[in-house]
């Protein structure tokens, strides 16, 4: 990348602008769920809604990404202050719950299935299976940057540059923001419902 | 630099004052700027240079904009000369002309709905989204808060990739043989949900969703790129309260973009999943051919909500740049400052707010509570009052003032009568009442083309004629351009003026032909007039397209760094700048942008430093 934004700017911001710039993409990234959460909330006011439980995967899913968010926080803890085995071995485990997150979703997805909550059904259903999905993509998005993070991690030699600082927080930030948009998204349909 | 060193031509007062006051920031100590464009394909084709990538906007724009209007001219065609023999159009349009046995040529009716919805489509996002917002934003937001390019050029590279192949997408879909999609650029289900609900609806709106879809993706990587720069990278001095209106405007487009487009992409998502997986969001209950089909339960009005969610905050995502570069363009060439500066920001904020509370105005006929609709009634005649302020502010900014007739600033005043005209029948729309006759008619066809289409259009001429030595370093054929003003002024008029008349009179819009109804077949004449002016206002924007390129090879030189006497950043860099817009050092500011006609000065760069006593940012200006 063209390192125009490496240089200091004005000596005024505090805070990196490619930093900044992936806050605002994480708002519209927010705003895409707005979107579908609030056309649920018009579609369910239309009547002719199936109601049913949510599986309970996705309660326990809520703990295993929340987890992961914790591991890589700590990791990136570790990594600021020289311990490289915590460092590398909190980074692989969060990478590894990341991806435990899709599968359990996966499972409940099939626990849906089970329950007769069909994809094609009632848009009850459907909407369940979409936004979820949706935000399997975003997991998936985050899972590829993991990846990126953990073959540099085992791959270059273990220094703290601010370069590196930087694309870990990078990392972080989208982390933190997907792990806190599943909370979003379980919590509406656990009030809706 | 580069391959091409930048050799200052002259030494102006501004490059002394940014070489003893500017901010080093040690850009051109370092390379790696430079690695990136050292050859054709990375200076020209995949370039991360700001400037460059705002010429691919414009470029590609204006492409889109001949195909667009080209595709206006077609169906114009059809509704001023519906007996007509359309022969001579098969060699372009091939098999969407159909040939009787007598030879006698007509425009398929499919094709017609086709070209209809490929105009609206082309013309809101491509040509005046992209090519608007695109081409300016880029252009000016470094160069006028004094940054050396934007955030992260190469977010900045892909949003433009992301563009062409959204445009590319949508140009394949023009020749599949069921044709592109043809359901309206609103694309409301069924016809847009359901695959075999017309002949586009299968492929040609496949195509127009993918292409949509990475359309948003070009917006948001830009936005993000606009909002981070204008926010981070702004040259010491330059506050907020500071900044051009140009600025303003792009920034608070791209949060309004921001905000908006992702709930369209929402909107998408579950149209695909409709067409793709089966699921009934937008459907239900429809019969095919006699033929009950799977969809239960679903809503289309859910669809119109999250369409218009963004629909309406896009209109003024078109608008705002318009109304910025109009602002900056009057104040320029009245030689005054813009007349209430804030309150332009603040109205700025208003409109944008407001935007987003609005939208079911578009829905009032679509069996919206009529009891919520008030509340819509209510903000959307509220848009009027921030509309009106800028008006007022524009008028009073070059009242008295001497307002150079040149090609920019003729199109600016230009804007100005649009966009009072096109208010003005907005605040009829915004009244569900009179909505209930006047929905889905050419009265609504009329608005928003004099408010938005002509207006945003006027906004981006007056932008282009004003930019273009800076952006080519030399000028526009003045001649041509008046040409282009008066006659695309009053052909404008006389195309939508009496749209008006045919709305009030019921005419409803997207019917293929009028003749065989007997309650219309009376407006053949006034419709054959609309044509006729329609072709002669697209043969003077062919004219401007040629004043364009030629102007780019063969226009008269620029000569001096400031051409208009402008107090902004972009004019104190070399007339043709490199990479990193400064040769060396960053300027550094110390006033606002409209220091005209200023203690005797006709104007006062940004970087002149304040004299001792003097007041700033417009304070004790003689409004
Ligand atoms: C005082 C300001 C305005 C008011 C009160 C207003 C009101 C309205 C209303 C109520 C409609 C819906 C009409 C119908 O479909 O029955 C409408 C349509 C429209 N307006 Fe405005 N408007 C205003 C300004 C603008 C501006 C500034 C723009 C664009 C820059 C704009 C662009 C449009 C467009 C594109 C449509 C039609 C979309 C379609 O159905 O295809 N309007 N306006
Ligand atoms: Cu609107």
């Amino acid at each position: 990348m063209v390192a125009l934004s490496d240089k200091k700017t004005v000596g005024r911001s505090k805070i990196h602008p490619l930093k900044f710039l992936l806050i605002i993409s994480c708002a519209s990234i927010m705003m895409l769920f707005a979107g579908l959460t609030s056309a649920y909330i018009v579609r369910r006011a239309g009547g002719n809604w199936l109601e049913f439980r949510l599986p309970n995967l996705f309660f326990i899913n809520t703990v295993v990404i929340l987890m992961s968010s914790v591991a890589l926080q700590a990791a990136y803890h570790y990594f600021k202050i020289g311990k490289e085995k915590l460092y590398k071995g909190l980074l692989f485990s969060a990478f590894i719950l990341g991806l435990l997150f899709i599968i359990l979703q996966y499972q409940g997805w099939l626990d849906m299935h089970a329950i007769g909550v069909e994809l094609t059904g009632n848009p009850a259903g459907s909407f369940v299976y979409v936004i979820s999905g949706v935000h399997v993509a975003h997991i998936l998005a985050g899972l590829a940057a993991l990846t990126v993070a953990l073959v540099q991690a085992f791959s270059l030699k273990y220094t703290v540059t601010p370069r590196r600082k930087l694309r870990f927080e990078l990392t972080l930030i989208y982390w933190h923001f997907v792990g806190f948009l599943w909370l979003y998204l379980l919590t509406f349909f656990v009030i809706q419902s | 630099m580069g391959s091409t060193p930048v050799v200052a031509p002259e030494k102006t007062r501004e490059d002394v004052l940014i070489e003893e006051q500017g901010f080093d920031d040690h850009f051109h100590d370092h390379h790696h700027g430079d690695k990136f464009q050292s050859n054709f394909i990375t200076k020209y084709v995949f370039s991360m240079d700001h400037k460059i990538i705002a010429k691919q906007f414009l470029i590609t724009g204006m492409f889109w904009a001949l195909i667009g209007a080209g595709m206006s001219i077609v169906f114009r065609l059809q509704l001023g000369f519906p007996e007509e023999n359309f022969a001579w159009l098969r060699p372009l349009l091939g098999n969407w002309i159909m040939v009787d046995a007598e030879g006698i040529g007509t425009l398929d009716p499919q094709f017609y709905y086709a070209l209809v919805t490929m105009h609206g489509t082309i013309l809101v996002f491509f040509v005046l989204t992209a090519g608007l917002s695109g081409t300016f934003s880029n252009l000016l937001i470094p160069l006028q808060l004094g940054a050396r390019d934007m955030a992260s050029p190469l977010l900045n590279m892909l949003s433009y990739w992301f563009f062409f192949l959204s445009g590319s997408i949508m140009f394949a879909s023009l020749f599949l043989s069921t044709g592109p999609f043809s359901g309206g650029w609103t694309a409301y289900p069924p016809l847009s949900a359901l695959p075999q609900a017309s002949t586009g609806s299968g492929a040609g709106m496949t195509m127009w969703t993918v292409s949509l879809v990475f359309f948003v993706v070009s917006v948001l990587l830009g936005g993000i790129n606009y909002i981070t720069t204008v926010l981070n990278l702004r040259t010491k001095g330059m506050t907020m309260w500071r900044m051009p209106l140009t600025i303003w405007a792009f920034f608070v487009t791209a949060i309004i973009g921001l905000l908006s487009f992702p709930v369209l992409a929402s909107g998408f998502f579950l149209m695909m999943c409709d067409r793709g997986l089966g699921t009934s969001f937008y459907l239900s209950e429809i019969f095919v051919g006699g033929e009950a089909l799977d969809y239960v339960g679903g809503s289309p009005i859910l669809y119109q909500h999250l369409f218009w969610f963004l629909g309406h905050p896009e209109v003024y995502i078109i608008i705002l740049p318009a109304m910025g570069l109009v602002s900056e363009v009057l104040s320029v060439h009245a030689r005054k400052p813009i007349f209430g500066y804030k309150a332009m920001v603040f109205s700025i904020l208003a409109i944008a707010f407001l935007s987003f509370i609005v939208w079911a105005h578009h829905m009032f006929m679509s069996g919206v509570n009529p009891w919520i609709s008030n509340f819509f009634v209510l903000f959307t005649l509220i848009i009027a009052v921030p509309s009106a302020v800028k008006v007022f502010n524009w008028i009073t900014t070059v009242y008295r003032g001497n307002l150079r007739f040149n090609s920019a600033s003729l199109f600016a005043v230009g804007f100005v009568s649009m966009f009072i005209s096109g208010g003005l029948t907005g605040l009829f729309l915004g009244n569900s009442a009179i909505d209930i006759q006047l929905h889905d008619t050419y009265f609504v066809v009329a608005h928003f083309h004099i408010v938005m289409g002509i207006a945003a259009f006027f906004g981006m001429f007056a932008g282009i004629y004003n930019w273009f030595p800076k952006m080519y370093g030399r000028f526009m054929n003045e001649t041509l351009g008046k040409i282009h003003f008066w006659g695309t002024l009053i052909g404008a008029y006389a195309i939508f003026w009496p749209m008006h008349y045919l709305g009030l009179a019921g005419v409803p819009r997207r019917y293929y032909r009028f003749d065989t109804f007997d309650a219309f077949s009376h407006f053949g004449a006034m419709n054959k007039f609309i044509t006729v002016a329609a072709v002669v206002v697209f043969a003077l924007q062919v004219l401007f397209v040629i004043n364009f390129f030629y102007s780019i090879w063969k226009g008269k030189k620029v000569t001096t760094r400031n051409p208009w006497g402008a107090t902004t950043l972009e004019w104190t860099t070399p007339i043709n700048p490199g990479h990193g817009n400064w040769p060396g050092k960053i300027p550094t500011v110390t006033r606002w942008a409209y220091d005209y006609g200023k203690d005797g000065k006709e104007f006062v760069s940004q970087v002149e430093p304040l004299a001792e006593g003097e007041l700033t940012d417009g304070e004790g200006a003689h409004h």
